[in-house]
C-alpha cells in the first residue's frame, strides 16, 4: 500500500481478539493519521478504542494485520527497542497516573531521569513544560493538593515534555467537569499546533462538537465513520 | 544511567520491606556462612593432609627372636628400596625412651615396663605416603618381621570425621541457599508490586529495561551483600572462639593446623561474590516474570 512520509500512525487490515472472547475488540481495521493531524476516535465503551490505543504502544500484539508507527512496524520491533517506541509516544489517561508521594515538578522531571536525562536538562525543561501548561507557581504542589484539571495538566506535562511524535489521550476529560475538561482541551489544541499530532479517545460529545476536528467513530470494533471536522453524531 | 536515582530506589526498596529484608539478610547470612565453613574445611582436610603424610612413618616392628643377620639383611633391603626416603634403627633402649616421653603422665606404667619387653624396629619414611599399603604387603612376610605399622586406620579416621562435618555443612548451607533464593524472589515480587504504579510510568515514559529493574536487582544484591560481610564477620568470630581455642587445647605440635587469617579473607571476598551474582540472578529471572515490557 502507498504510505506517505508524513503518515504518523497506520493501521493496515488490524484484527485484534483477545483469548477467551468470541467478538475481536478490533476487526480489520483500516485507518491512516498524517503528521500534525487531531483525531478523535469516538465510540461506546468496549468499542476498541482502548485496544487500539495498546497497540500503538505495544502493550499488545496485533491478532492479523499491520500497526506502523512512524513507518516502523510495531510487531517487529525487538523488545529492547520498544522504549524508544514509546518515547516517541506521549500518553494520557483519564485517571492522571502520577506518582502521589511526588509533586508537579518531581512527576514530571521523573519522566525525564528514567530515561537517562541528566540534572542540568531536567532543571531546564520541566519548569518549561510546566508553564507551557499553565502551572506556574504550583510545581512545588502535591497531586493531592491540586485539581483535577491541574493534575491532567501536569499528566500532559509529562506526556509532552520529551516533544513526542504523537500525543494519545485516553478519556482525558473522563474525571474533569464541563469546564475543565474545555480547558484541558485548549491546551491539547495547543500542543497540537505546536506540530505534534494528537489522538484522543473519548466519549464526550460536547468536546467533540465544539472542536469540529477529525472524528473516526468504532462501533464493535470496526470503523462505522471517518470524518473531516466532524461531530459526535 | 542516573547513578543517584537508580541507587535511592533500591534503598528505599530495601527500607520499605525491612523485615523481609532482614530476614533475607539473615538467610543468605547463615547460607554463606555454612559454605564459608565448608569451604575452610575442604582446605583444611588438604593442608591437614599434607602435614600428617610428611610426618608418617611406618615402623616394621621385629620378633623378638630376630637374628643380627636377618636385621642386616632387612636394612639393605629397606636401604635400597627406591620408594623409601629414609630409614631408621631404633634398638629396645630407644624404644623404651620413647615410651617413658609417651607414658610420662603414667609413672607406674613406666616402671611396670622392661626395655626388653619392647621390640626393635625400623622407623621407614617414603617417598610417596599414600603406597604404605604397599610397603606393609612388601615386607610383612619378610623373615624377622613381627608387624608392620602404618597409622593409615589412625589418619583415615580423622579425616572421615573432617570430611562428615564438611558435608554436613555444605548440604546445610545448600538447603538454606535455596531457602535464601526463594526469599529474594519474594522479596522482589513484593517490591514489585509495591512499586507498580512506578513500574508502569517508567515503562509508559519509555524507560529502558535496565532502568526498570536494575533497582530491584540491586536491592537482592545489596542484601545479598551484607548477608556476605555477617557471614565472613560470623566465620572470624567461629575462628577466634571455636577453632582457635579448640586447636589450643589440642597442643602446639597437633597434625592440625590452625585456620588463619588469610584464609578467612581469601574466602570473605569469595562468598561475597557468590552471594551478589546469585542476588543478581535470582533478581533478573524473577523481573523477567513480575515486571513485563
Amino acid at each position: 500500500m502507498w504510505l506517505n512520509s508524513a503518515t504518523v500512525i497506520t493501521l493496515d487490515r488490524v484484527t485484534k481478539t483477545y483469548p477467551k472472547s468470541r467478538r475481536p475488540a478490533l476487526d480489520d481495521v483500516n485507518v491512516n493519521v498524517e503528521k500534525g493531524e487531531f483525531v478523535f476516535f469516538i465510540g461506546p465503551s468496549g468499542s476498541g478504542k482502548s485496544t487500539f490505543i495498546r497497540l500503538l504502544l505495544k502493550e499488545d500484539t496485533a491478532t492479523s494485520g499491520q500497526v506502523l508507527v512512524a513507518g516502523k512496524d510495531v510487531a517487529t520491533i525487538r523488545p529492547w527497542k520498544v522504549p524508544q517506541l514509546r518515547r516517541s509516544v506521549g500518553c494520557v489517561f483519564q485517571d492522571f497516573r502520577l506518582l502521589p508521594n511526588k509533586t508537579a515538578a518531581e512527576n514530571v522531571a521523573f519522566a525525564l531521569e528514567v530515561i537517562g536525562k541528566t540534572r542540568s536538562v531536567i532543571r531546564r525543561v520541566v519548569p518549561e513544560v510546566l508553564s507551557l501548561v499553565g502551572l506556574e507557581g504550583k510545581e512545588n504542589r502535591y497531586p493531592h493538593e491540586l485539581s483535577g484539571g491541574e493534575q491532567q495538566r501536569v499528566a500532559v506535562a509529562r506526556a509532552f515534555v520529551n516533544r513526542p511524535l504523537v500525543l494519545l489521550a485516553d478519556e482525558p476529560t473522563g474525571n474533569l467537569d464541563p469546564d475543565t475538561s474545555i480547558e484541558i482541551m485548549r491546551l491539547l489544541d495547543r500542543i497540537n499546533r505546536t506540530g505534534t499530532t494528537v489522538v484522543m479517545a473519548t466519549h464526550d460529545s460536547n468536546i467533540v462538537n465544539q472542536m469540529r476536528r477529525r472524528v473516526v467513530e468504532l462501533d464493535r470494533g470496526r470503523i462505522i465513520r471517518d470524518q473531516a471536522r466532524g461531530v459526535y453524531g | 544511567m542516573r547513578a543517584k536515582f537508580v541507587l535511592t530506589e533500591a534503598a528505599t526498596g530495601l527500607w520499605r520491606n525491612v523485615t523481609m529484608t532482614v530476614a533475607l539478610i539473615l538467610t543468605t547470612a547463615i547460607s554463606l556462612a555454612l559454605l564459608g565453613a565448608g569451604g575452610l574445611l575442604y582446605t583444611q582436610v588438604n593442608k591437614t593432609k599434607d602435614l600428617l603424610y610428611a610426618q608418617v612413618e611406618i615402623t616394621i616392628f621385629l620378633e623378638t627372636a630376630v637374628t643380627a643377620e636377618q636385621k642386616d639383611a632387612l636394612q639393605q633391603k629397606l636401604e635400597s628400596d627406591s620408594e623409601i626416603k629414609s630409614v631408621t634403627y631404633e634398638s629396645k633402649q630407644e624404644a623404651y625412651e620413647r615410651f617413658k616421653e609417651l607414658f610420662a603422665d603414667s609413672p607406674d606404667l613406666v616402671e611396670n615396663t622392661k626395655p626388653e619387653s619392647l621390640p626393635e624396629s625400623f622407623r621407614v619414611k617414603l617417598k610417596d605416603p599414600s603406597e604404605a599399603n604397599a610397603i606393609d604387603a612388601k615386607y610383612k612376610t619378610e623373615a624377622g618381621v613381627d608387624q608392620v605399622s602404618t597409622q593409615q586406620e589412625l589418619v583415615g579416621r580423622l579425616f572421615d570425621a573432617i570430611d562428615a562435618v564438611k558435608n554436613l555443612a555444605l548440604v546445610v548451607s545448600l538447603v538454606s541457599g535455596a531457602a535464601a533464593i526463594l526469599l529474594i524472589g519474594n522479596t522482589i515480587q513484593v517490591a514489585a508490586y509495591s512499586r507498580r504504579r512506578e513500574v508502569s510510568i517508567m515503562k509508559l515514559v519509555g524507560a529502558s529495561n535496565w532502568y526498570v529493574r536494575l533497582p530491584f536487582i540491586l536491592e537482592a544484591a545489596v542484601a545479598g551483600l551484607i548477608g556476605a560481610i555477617l557471614a565472613s564477620v560470623g566465620l572470624a568470630i567461629a575462628k577466634v572462639i571455636v577453632i582457635d581455642d579448640a586447636l589450643e587445647a589440642l597442643g602446639q605440635n597437633s597434625v592440625v593446623p590452625s585456620i588463619g587469617w588469610s584464609e578467612i579473607a581469601v574466602t570473605a571476598p569469595i562468598l561475597a561474590l557468590v552471594a551478589v551474582v546469585t542476588a543478581g540472578i535470582t533478581g533478573w529471572t524473577t523481573l523477567r516474570f513480575y515486571v513485563k515490557v
